[in-house]
């Protein structure tokens, strides 16, 4: 499990997420009933669809939340995702942003982001005596650059208004380097300035050693941000490309815009 | 909103620090009190010593409490359990020794109609060997118990029942007499302890002082162990579990160890308490008890360990007082005690302060402009 580690750079273009032949049911309801699904390196790409489209069962998936029944996901193209649990998932590469602001409201942010780095993954006891490594402190002072939050390093997590406690977050994740970067409607319920500060954000995360997914209801946020789009209905991806050829292609009006 | 701007959560240094001073200041002056000054006026009989040790057990299972309730966000409505099991084990090896030492035949074999006490009582007589069963045996409970809860992911509300549910198989248990603990009678008629005269003042005040002592170390090495990487991780666990697993914590390790922390700390406990009391038996397995445990947290504010030792010795001292005269009233305040924490103060005595300095300093900032 590399988390810090050097890791060889991935060649431009190469699979950091590849899905193959998914199926998730649960009971009878058929969440996804075939899905492909590859996310590159250097990419943003954005995951659109109407409610239910299996959008969020898909990072489920991914992470280790929901079994599929068949089907297989490969990190890197080489680590099998399925039947590994979640803490091991996210040590292996993938980091995932939950819906609802997720941070550990009455720690401070520096120690929400020192929380979030593991550089012992193999035990939590060899992290806790290892908490006041010098590689922590330059890693926490790096990311609170990076999502601009140096101002409120000291503050606990739950007095930060609502965009700040996304940024934290997504913060959090990159802690870890990690290889896909999954943001679950990172701009939901945000003020304009406070979407547009994510969208900075987002755009610079790209990055040759990391793939980013963001699910995202907001066509405009994708747009902006997104290399490429896949629009899944019913959990089968129905377009794949560029956002402006989606916003022409027939069936994805059809299902998604209701036209 | 109840959170600080500064984030300082374990405890408010300055309630900690004068807990931690009058503890000690406890510790130093029973001895001469309860000692040589016993009889003047200035002194402490050992009726009140014995009081103030016993509110001292308290407030060591309230911290024990406090350790996964308050960070760890685990509820526990069954540390009475954990309580009572320190509790028989003292107990027996008071009876014990007292049969092989001093000749006296506890009741419980007369009762029993046993005219040897049985295997399992084996090595009861030795005070370590006792005092190692008291670490030992509930910290086996409560891994077993945690590991299988944990594991399954039993959390919140379902896991506070379960635990109260437990201890409650473990009264009915208890109150049988083939489980061979007594019965109902439990246990009682103890003599001696490490071989001085259990109602001997120098003793009564010699437990009192060993309680506060043990409090007090607890309550510093709690406090070290709660500001620590280990403590800030319990914190995250409490704020969102789901989170951490996300970024590669498996959560199940950090709350089996604190979980069998404060089992093992509630043990201790009970140990201390039974000797001072005189007595064992089931009713301590009540589900009262466990519950009255968890107000005495509510009150003080959870997530401060100060405030746990505060809401115990006053909610118990209170009680001491008031089932004097009107014991039949105590359940009416106790619930009372509830609806006050839970409808006015949800950080409990620790929010009453923060009210209070927050109108002291608006008061300030609005007087300001004027001067």
């Amino acid at each position: 499990m590399t988390t810090m580690a050097a890791r060889q750079k991935p060649a431009p273009g190469a699979h950091a997420i590849q899905i193959d032949s998914l199926r998730v049911a649960f009971g009878d309801f058929v969440a996804i009933p075939h899905l492909t699904f590859i996310a590159r390196y250097g990419e943003v790409h954005g995951v659109i669809g109407p409610n239910g489209a299996g959008k969020t069962t898909m990072l489920d998936v991914i992470t280790g939340k929901t079994k599929p029944k068949k089907g297989t996901v490969r990190l890197d193209g080489t680590i099998d995702l399925l039947g590994l649990d979640e803490p091991t998932i996210a040590l292996a590469g993938v980091g995932r942003k939950f819906q609802k602001p997720s941070v550990f409201e009455a720690l401070s942010v520096r120690e929400n982001l020192e929380t979030a780095l593991r550089l012992k993954p193999r035990s939590i006891l060899a992290e806790l005596r290892n908490w006041g490594d010098p590689r922590r402190v330059a890693r926490v002072g790096e990311v609170l650059n990076e999502i601009g939050l140096n101002d409120q390093a000291d503050l606990s997590a739950g007095s930060l208004a609502h965009g700040q406690k996304q940024w934290l977050e997504i913060g959090m994740l990159l802690m870890q380097k990690p290889k896909l970067l999954m943001l679950d409607e990172p701009v939901a319920g945000m003020t304009e300035e406070e979407t547009r500060h994510t969208a900075d954000l987002v755009q610079r995360l790209r990055s040759p050693e990391r793939a980013v997914l963001v699910i995202e209801h907001d066509m405009g946020f994708v747009e902006e941000i997104a290399d490429r789009v896949t629009v899944l209905h019913e959990g089968n991806p129905i377009f794949e490309g560029q956002m402006e050829d989606a916003r022409q292609d027939a069936q994805v009006r059809a299902v998604y815009l209701g036209r | 909103m109840a959170h600080d701007q500064t984030a300082a959560r374990v405890d408010r240094p300055l309630l900690f620090r004068i807990v931690a001073g009058t503890l000690f200041v406890l510790l130093v002056s029973l001895p001469v009190l309860g000692g040589p000054l016993s009889g003047s006026s200035a002194g402490v009989s050992p009726y009140v010593a014995n009081i103030i040790g016993q509110i001292a057990t308290f407030a060591l299972l309230a911290l024990a409490l406090d350790l996964i309730w308050g960070f760890g966000g685990i509820l526990s409505l069954g540390h009475g359990l954990f309580f009572a099991m320190g509790g028989y084990l003292i107990a027996m090896h008071m009876l014990k020794s007292g049969y092989v030492y001093g000749g006296v035949t506890p009741d419980i074999m007369t009762f029993m109609g046993w005219s040897e006490l049985p295997s399992y009582w084996a090595l009861f007589e030795s005070f370590p060997y006792v005092m190692l069963l008291i670490l030992v045996v509930p910290g086996i409970l409560a891994f077993v118990y945690g590991y299988v809860s944990f594991r399954s992911r039993v959390s919140g509300v379902y896991f506070a029942i379960i635990t109260q549910a437990l201890t409650y198989v473990a009264m009915l248990l208890m109150f049988r007499n083939d489980t061979g603990f007594g019965g109902n009678n439990g246990m009682t008629g103890f003599t001696t302890l490490v071989g001085i005269d259990i109602g001997a003042p120098s003793m009564v005040v010699g437990l009192a002082t060993t309680s506060v002592l043990v409090l007090l170390v607890a309550f510093l090495a709690c406090g070290a162990l709660m500001r620590s990487p280990f403590g800030r991780l319990l914190i995250a666990i409490r704020d969102d579990e789901a989170r951490l697993r996300f970024l590669g914590y498996d959560t199940l390790w950090p709350k089996l160890a604190v979980w069998c922390l404060s089992g093992v700390l509630a043990a201790i406990a009970g140990a201390l308490y039974v000797p001072q009391v005189g007595i064992i038996n089931p009713r301590l397995l009540s589900p009262e008890v466990s519950i009255e445990i968890a107000v005495w947290v509510a009150l003080g504010g959870r997530g401060a360990l100060s405030g746990a030792v505060i809401g115990a010795a006053i909610i118990s001292a209170l009680k001491f007082w008031l089932t004097g005269f009107v014991p039949e009233l105590w359940p009416f305040i106790l619930a009372g005690v509830i609806l006050l924490v839970v409808t006015l103060l949800p950080n409990g005595l620790l929010d009453l302060k923060l009210t209070f300095l927050r109108r002291a300093s608006t008061r300030k900032a609005s007087a300001r402009p004027a001067e």
